[in-house]
């Protein structure tokens, strides 16, 4: 085992570990805005598709790496907008008067 | 074309590790009303500066795949985020989060396709995460899509299930296992696009036979995968951002995917092996097809005479479910519920758990409508007020208020926790027809003496009300 791999995991391990606690107490009513807030977060995997995109040889690796781009952007893009269409809605203010 | 601005790679790292304290902190903040907002953008910032910075990584040394992708993954991220319906929201995240494992899966493929071809160059340290990362992505994807489907009701919400599907699954992936050993030995593509192959067909195995009830922890338990996937996708390109972010996403949506399914008095592996919600053996279907046979019946009620319950009582709990949300009669509700109000009723909203289709999506629908928080009451509180509830009035909601999963172990439902709706002195239960809810169970608080029936739209159904209870 080498020892960057050795880093990689140390940083894994304590990575499990905050996930865990930084979710314990969630009220029920923000499970589904956690839910896709935390989905946008592995949009993060759009930095490896561009890591595999800027550097593709061939015409193949070319492919797929466009293809990773595309879906890992839309996985970030699209879910920080829609999370923050629903949080968007639990401003804090008393219902006012029917104004439709 | 050469590097814009080659940064040292530690560099970069530092980057990385500004992104990664500000996810940390995005996450908590979105564990809290009050902060919930600035934690998604606090996030979202994060996330950009891993992007920005990670064009400036000397490895990267032509852009024009990445800007174009960038631009199409924009150009659909924000469109689908803007235009989907608020009550479209679970098969969205199911979406998103499909393309993700995709993303991770892809990542894998092409990297093992740029090493593989002359043998020794798969290094035994990131072959592992490679091939895991391609299994777990490729499943994610294909589980999510299966999951939108049901959600998006492209395919149908029940259960599909076959004699010998667990045995099949069970061969299945075994199989990939072995698939799994051959692509990181042979070092041959074949064995790669087999691995794929297989693991995408596992993925439309795994959620076919789930119920479409069930389909929120099955989306978040693919969110927990597409964050492992992505957490090693970092291991093959020795990313720590993508370690970092993913395992973070593998963790959290671990534990959220338990809290879901202990909401259900359910365990993750009910969920995903008990083909949940199956008629029950010897009478398959029958149940549906004949609502109200076996002696069982049901009392119906005009909005008019329902709306003189609501008028003339004192306390009245409104139970919203997923026909409210399909309906979109959440500011119908809301209006009604000032009428009352301002008569000096005192309206509370129970709100189940798993109400709606994701847990928490009531409280989102309802907030949409401009509900005050203070009403909203958990299943937990609003429970012991039901015996002294004048009036409940259950609006499209079925499977969370029926009291089979309380009192009848023969139930599929037996031990999730319900709305003890039947105590109410009476309940106005507003529903399309007398067809079992999404679950595809009989209801049997419809058939109780104290239970009435308004048939309807649930928007028509409430804005009738509304005329009635102004009229009473």
């Amino acid at each position: 085992m080498t020892s960057t791999l050795l880093t990689s995991i140390t940083v894994f391990v304590l990575a499990v570990f905050i996930g865990f606690e930084i979710i314990s107490k969630v009220p029920t009513m923000l499970h589904t805005p956690l839910m896709s807030g935390t989905n946008a977060i592995h949009g993060i995997v759009l930095v490896g598709a561009m890591l595999i995109a800027g550097s593709a040889d061939s015409d193949l690796e070319k492919a797929l790496a466009f293809v990773a781009v595309v879906f890992a952007t839309v996985n970030v893009v699209g879910g920080f907008l829609v999370t923050d269409r629903m949080l968007e809605m639990f401003k804090r203010k008393p219902a006012k008067p029917d104004s439709e | 074309m050469t590097p814009l601005l080659a940064l040292s790679q530690t560099a970069i790292n530092f980057t990385y590790l500004v992104a990664a304290v500000l996810l940390i902190v995005g996450i908590r903040r979105l564990s809290s009303p009050p902060t919930a907002r600035s934690g998604n953008w606090i996030a979202a910032v994060g996330m950009t500066i891993a992007i920005v910075f990670t064009f400036l990584d000397p490895d990267i040394t032509s852009y024009g795949l990445i800007v174009a992708g960038m631009a199409v993954g924009t150009v659909i991220g924000v469109a689908s985020a803007r235009l989907v319906k608020m009550t479209a929201i679970p098969q969205m995240v199911a979406l998103f989060n499909g393309v993700g494992g995709g993303a991770a899966a892809l990542i894998a493929a092409a990297e093992y396709h740029r090493l593989a071809p002359s043998p020794g160059h798969l290094s035994g340290d990131s072959v592992g995460a490679m091939l895991f990362s391609a299994l777990i992505g490729s499943i994610s994807f294909s589980g999510s899509l299966i999951a939108f489907g049901k959600l998006q009701e492209l395919l149908p919400g029940r259960p599909i299930t076959y004699a010998g599907q667990q045995v099949v699954n069970g061969v299945l992936f075994a199989a990939l296992v072995g698939l799994g050993i051959a692509a990181g030995s042979t070092e041959q593509g074949v064995w790669m696009v087999l691995l794929l192959l297989g693991a995408l067909l596992f993925g439309v195995l795994l959620v076919l036979p789930i119920g479409g009830a069930d389909m929120p922890v099955v989306i978040s338990l693919l969110n927990a995968f597409t964050g492992l996937a992505a957490a090693s996708a970092g291991f093959v390109l020795d990313n720590t951002a993508l370690i970092i972010g993913g395992t973070l996403v593998g963790a959290s949506g671990t534990l959220l995917t338990v809290l879901m399914g202990r909401a259900m008095n359910r365990s993750i592996a009910n969920v995903l092996f008990g083909a949940f919600g199956a008629a029950p053996a010897g009478a398959p279907g029958a149940a549906a097809a004949a609502p109200g046979a076996e002696g069982k019946s049901y009392r119906e009620v005009t909005a008019e005479d329902a709306a003189v319950m609501l008028a003339y009582a004192q306390r009245v709990v409104v139970v919203p479910g997923y026909g409210l949300a399909v309906a979109q009669a959440q500011h119908a509700v809301r209006e009604l519920a000032g009428l009352l109000e301002a008569r000096g009723v005192d309206v509370k909203y129970a709100i189940h758990p798993v109400a709606g289709r994701m847990p928490g999506h009531m409280n989102v629908l309802l907030a949409e409508a401009q509900v005050p928080y203070p009403q909203l009451y958990d299943m937990d509180d609003i429970n012991p007020e039901f015996p002294r509830t004048d009036v409940a009035l259950v609006i499209g909601a079925n499977d969370v208020t029926n009291p089979a999963a309380r009192d009848n172990p023969d139930s599929p439902l037996y031990g999730m926790p319900i709305l003890n709706v039947d105590q109410a002195a009476n309940v106005v239960i507003l529903k399309r027809s007398m067809n079992p809810g999404f679950a595809g169970i009989d209801n049997d608080l419809f058939y109780e003496s104290n239970s009435a029936m308004l048939f309807g739209d649930a928007k028509s159904s409430v804005e009738k009300l509304i005329a009635a209870v102004k009229a009473a």
